[in-house]
């Protein structure tokens, strides 16, 4: 086939025409990329650069070390201590189930823990470190690390947990650290994000829940660069956080863990403070719990065990606990009515044993009368008919007003957990609650610590400072915040006529060391250190008149939590005032019986400082007071926590 | 056809060839070649392995067979173009029936040295034998129907068999090429209408058939539409790639991250990073400068090989450099637009520098043909 050798004309200039047709529209187009380029680059530069950071860079918050809480000598009682775990990273371990294997000849592996750490492997990247086992002993972990090369890809791991050297002793003060829970973050506005750190320790009661926002610090943090599947690259910069406060309590190791001791198994509550600051050193409840098991996750059954005894371990009785005062709210009346001017302290009152009020019979403990009484024989020896007359005279108003100024019916601002106002009733209160009148038998009730008055052993501790120093002390927990103890003016004067509260106060006196007083047995015979004190004995249910006639009333023979409850209050030493102690033993029977001789004890060992002399206690006693002390000291803690005979 | 009957005047022989090779365009083309080194050095995170040392390689084996090619003269390529077209199609069977007997969805052939993709190589011989085509072709045929039956059957069998792999960007380079030589070879401009009306229609009723009862398109490909359309509505999902392609883009800024420095490319957010997305990492660290760099030396590409075809008074290859240059424009067009979230993301590479042994080979194969036949024009 012949062809010219050149196009014709025509023909090359349609293609000519054509190719610069096409040629334009392809420069055109690539014009409109440039464009294009230059919006994405140019104009939306800033915005996409920040998308590209946002990819790259991941902050990691760094947790800041909890703050430690300590006794008033400084001997700590919360600390962190290092808390070793195992962890594994998928990609290193290789065969997962062979390292595993290995790892359980070293260390003794939770199966349960082991199958959750597998099915965490399988979703998560294979980089990130999977906890095989928590709170690992450093024996164990030192297995682990000799044993290092043999298991690739495990890494013992350490972290802070938080400790309580003395256990039970400050559990209910103190409280405990746990895990975030989801109903924490629930309950918390715009949570700290630390919070959401996987192991990160929240105060769930006590000084560790009022005080988290002093003791948990600020977080720091760290940015570092990650890749697109979240591989960390390299750290970038690093701030740290500034570490919680350390916390002084005005608790007295020593002390406290004594007074644990002696409450022992009983269902009680036990204060000691210092009644001319207000510091509290001793703030017991027992029976006890051990906190450490909550931070390490307590199991089903312990938990079970605590919230199902009848004796509410949980519970902390000094400060959540509410009891009829009985007669220790005696000095309340008294007072009031010495400052009431409705009778002087010599005037005698008749006590044949009752009194009948508008038709009802109020009957004295003792049902054949204390004859004639004084002020001071009638709180020497209790009698409840001087307290019903002179109640009657001083009024409701005048009485409630005196119990306020005293401090029942308020609450204390301590960072515990539910701590209770008690219950100081007037005629308001009972027409507000209770939609009634306030009648004359209500007030005779009052005047004895029962009816409607609740106390707690912690106001009754406050009550008996106030009594033995007539000024308004305010209990105090915490002594100082990192090292910085806040100013305190001296607590002001409540305004009470000295010559009154002498008279209450010698009548306390003699309760504890007159021979007809009702603590005469409970006495302390050192001079110095001389208590004033009250018993108490409250009922916790009616006794009918039935039951008055047959004369079925001995504690022993009722059911435990029929008993009444077994109250004490005292101050010590008696010419210079330097504690208050308030014992309450639920439903331990006699103030006299169950809570006096316990208050002693604490009393002698608070204000001596250690063991006490066995000659401040009577003669008759100090076999059984010595056996005591031996079993006691040979369980009580020392500074290091460590139980005398028992390692550490 | 012989030699002889190719009547010239003068054309070069022997090595003086070499002197009328068009060297501006060979220096242009180890311009872009070297930019994809630097980038494949830079993804690697400063290493010439796995990518920059292979690619190295196989542009200077590239390079030797564009000079073999030239060295050719045009006629012999010409005699050539149905063979190579029956043969790449044959190729294309092949690995149609391979992937069917075995190894999956298999789109190459292994050569010892390199995986052959035959759908790389359909896209010049198809150029070739479309070129040879209108060259045999009375002018005056040109937009006769009748005659537009072969070039549209040369042009949708290899399109179906790539479809059929399934290949999308390299069958739209098929039919835009082919169609591209067949407007330049001079068919009628109301066909061209026609076929894009047509295929506005064809889209405004697959939208309009949305949700209809004569619904034209599965639910799955509407929101792979949609995802196109507005990757932030799945930033995670399919929208991801698009999504961190633009970040990149963008954050370059004018000037860019500087070399090595782009921490989308480093840190892996973008994907496919050293073949159909290397241009994101070149606009991240060199930023509006670098990319705009890019975009003008394949701009001068192309002006040239359109100058060098329209000085050709040989209608073949006048036809063929301008075919290439198309398949060429639209390699890079279509892979620009992608990764600037224009276009969905179909893989096609980046000319030159996208990371690939066929592709590259080809290309400058492709090349080849534009220099011999630049050589051996008519004087």
């Amino acid at each position: 086939m012949k062809r010219p050798v050149v196009d014709t004309a025509e023909t090359h200039r349609r293609l000519t025409r054509r190719a610069l047709l096409l040629g334009g529209a392809q420069i055109g187009f690539m014009a409109m990329l440039g464009l294009r380029m230059r919006h994405l680059q140019v104009d939306q530069a800033d915005q996409y650069r920040l998308l590209a950071e946002e990819n790259r860079i991941n902050i990691r918050l760094l947790p800041p070390a909890r703050g430690e809480i300590f006794d008033r000598n400084g001997i700590p009682i919360a600390v962190n201590q290092p808390s070793y775990r195992i962890t594994i990273v998928r990609e290193d371990a290789g065969d997962v189930d062979k390292i595993i294997d290995r790892l359980s000849h070293l260390v003794a592996l939770d199966p349960i823990k082991i199958e959750r750490a597998k099915s965490e492997m399988a979703r998560s990247a294979p980089f990130l470190p999977v906890t095989l086992a928590d709170h690992v002993s450093w024996e164990e972990m030192s297995r682990v690390a000799v044993n290092a090369p043999a298991l690739p890809g495990i890494t013992p791991e350490v972290g802070l947990s938080r400790r309580y050297p003395f256990k039970a002793d400050f559990a209910h003060v103190v409280g405990y650290v746990g895990p975030v829970s989801d109903y924490d973050l629930s309950k918390i506005e715009d949570p700290d994000p630390l919070l959401r750190i996987p192991r990160f320790q929240l105060g769930k009661v006590g000084v560790e829940a009022k005080q988290e926002d002093r003791l948990r610090g600020k977080a720091g943090n760290k940015r570092v660069e990650v890749n697109s599947v979240g591989r960390v690259m390299r750290e970038l910069d690093r701030r740290e956080g500034q570490p919680g406060a350390d916390l002084q309590l005005t608790l007295d190791q020593q002390l406290q863990s004594y007074v644990q001791a002696r409450l022992g198994n009983e269902s009680a509550a036990a204060i000691v403070m210092d009644c001319e600051t207000g510091d509290l050193l001793a703030l017991n409840s027992s029976p006890s719990f051990d906190p450490n098991l909550f931070v390490t996750g307590i199991s089903v059954s312990d938990y079970n065990a605590l919230t199902e005894s009848k004796y509410r371990p949980l519970a902390a009785k000094s400060v959540q606990g509410t009891y009829p005062p009985g007669s220790t709210f005696k000095m309340v009346t008294a007072l009031a009515a010495l400052e009431a001017g409705v009778m002087s302290a010599e005037d005698t009152v008749w006590c044949p044993g009752h009194l009948e009020v508008s038709n009802r019979r109020f009957h004295c403990w003792k049902r054949v009368g204390h004859g004639h009484m004084t002020l001071n024989k009638a709180l020497r020896e209790s009698c409840d008919v001087y307290f019903y007359k002179v109640a009657i005279d001083l009024g409701i108003d005048r009485l409630s007003a005196m119990a306020e100024r005293l401090g029942l019916g308020q609450r204390f601002d301590l960072p515990m957990s539910g701590i209770a106002s008690g219950l100081n009733p007037s005629r308001e209160w009972k027409e507000t609650v209770r939609g009634a009148q306030w009648l004359v038998g209500d007030t005779v009730n009052a005047s004895i610590g029962q009816g409607f008055v609740l106390a707690s052993p912690l106001q009754l501790a406050v009550m008996t400072s106030r009594l033995a120093t007539g000024r308004a002390i305010m209990p105090r927990l915490i002594k100082s915040v990192d090292g910085v103890e806040p100013e305190r003016a001296p607590a002001e004067l409540l305004g009470l006529n000295e010559n009154n509260l002498r008279q209450i106060r010698k009548a306390m006196f003699d309760v504890s060391n007159n021979r007809r007083g009702t603590a005469y047995g409970s006495r302390i015979i050192d001079d110095a250190y001389r208590m004033a004190g009250k018993t108490g004995t409250s009922q916790v249910r009616n006794i009918t008149t039935a039951e008055r006639a047959a004369g079925v009333t001995r504690n022993e023979d009722l059911p435990w939590e029929r008993r009444d409850h077994a109250l004490f209050v005292n101050f010590a030493p008696y010419d210079n005032p330097r504690i208050a102690v308030a014992v309450v033993v639920e439903h331990g029977g006699g103030g006299s019986t169950a809570a006096a001789p316990i208050a002693r004890d604490i009393t002698l060992r608070a204000l001596h400082g250690g063991t006490p002399p066995l000659e401040a206690y009577p003669t008759r006693d100090r076999d059984r007071i010595e056996a005591q002390q031996n079993r006691l000291n040979a369980v009580i803690p020392d500074r290091n926590g460590n139980v005398r005979g028992e390692r550490a | 056809m012989s030699y002889l009957e190719y009547s010239i005047k003068s054309v070069p022989t022997g090595p003086r060839k070499l002197l009328y090779l068009h060297w501006p365009l060979i220096l242009l083309l180890c311009a872009v070649a070297g930019v994809g080194f630097l980038m494949l050095y830079s993804v690697a995170g400063g290493s010439p392995d796995p990518w920059a040392e292979p690619q190295l390689k196989r542009f200077g084996l590239g390079l030797s067979l564009m000079f073999f090619v030239a060295m050719v003269p045009i006629w012999f390529w010409n005699n050539l173009s149905w063979l190579a077209y029956g043969g790449t199609v044959l190729l294309l069977i092949l690995v149609e029936v391979m992937g069917s007997v075995g190894m999956g969805a298999q789109r190459w052939i292994d050569l010892g040295f390199m995986r052959l993709q035959p759908s790389e190589l359909m896209k010049i011989t198809l150029v070739l034998a479309l070129a040879a085509y209108y060259d045999w072709l009375p002018p005056e045929r040109t937009s006769r129907p009748i005659w537009l039956l072969p070039p549209i059957a040369l042009i949708l069998i290899p399109t179906a068999l790539v479809l059929r792999q399934p290949d999308l960007g390299t069958s739209i380079l098929l039919l835009a090429g082919g169609g591209m030589v067949m407007f330049m070879a001079g068919v009628h401009w109301a066909y061209f209408a026609a076929v894009i009306a047509g295929g506005i229609g064809l889209v405004t009723a697959v939208f309009q058939s949305r949700g209809t009862s004569w619904q034209l398109l599965k639910d799955y490909q509407y929101r792979r539409i949609d995802t196109f359309l507005d990757p932030s509505s799945d930033p995670l999902g399919a929208g991801y790639h698009i999504t961190q392609s633009k970040i990149a883009l963008g954050s370059g800024g004018w000037t860019g991250r500087g070399f090595m420095q782009g921490t989308q490319s480093r840190l892996n957010f973008l994907p496919e990073k050293h073949t159909d997305f290397i241009f994101t990492t070149l606009a991240e660290e060199f930023g509006f400068v670098g990319g705009m760099s890019l975009l003008g030396l394949y701009g001068i590409i192309i002006i040239f090989c359109v100058i060098a075809a329209l000085r050709n008074r040989d209608r073949f290859s006048s036809l063929l450099i301008l075919g290439i240059t198309a398949t060429f424009f639209l390699f890079f067009a279509v892979n620009m637009s992608m990764v600037m979230g224009m276009a969905p993301v179909v893989g096609v590479p980046l000319p030159l520098v996208s990371y690939g042994g066929s592709a590259m080979l080809v290309l400058l194969v492709a090349f080849g043909l534009v220099q011999s036949a630049h050589v051996h024009r008519p004087r």
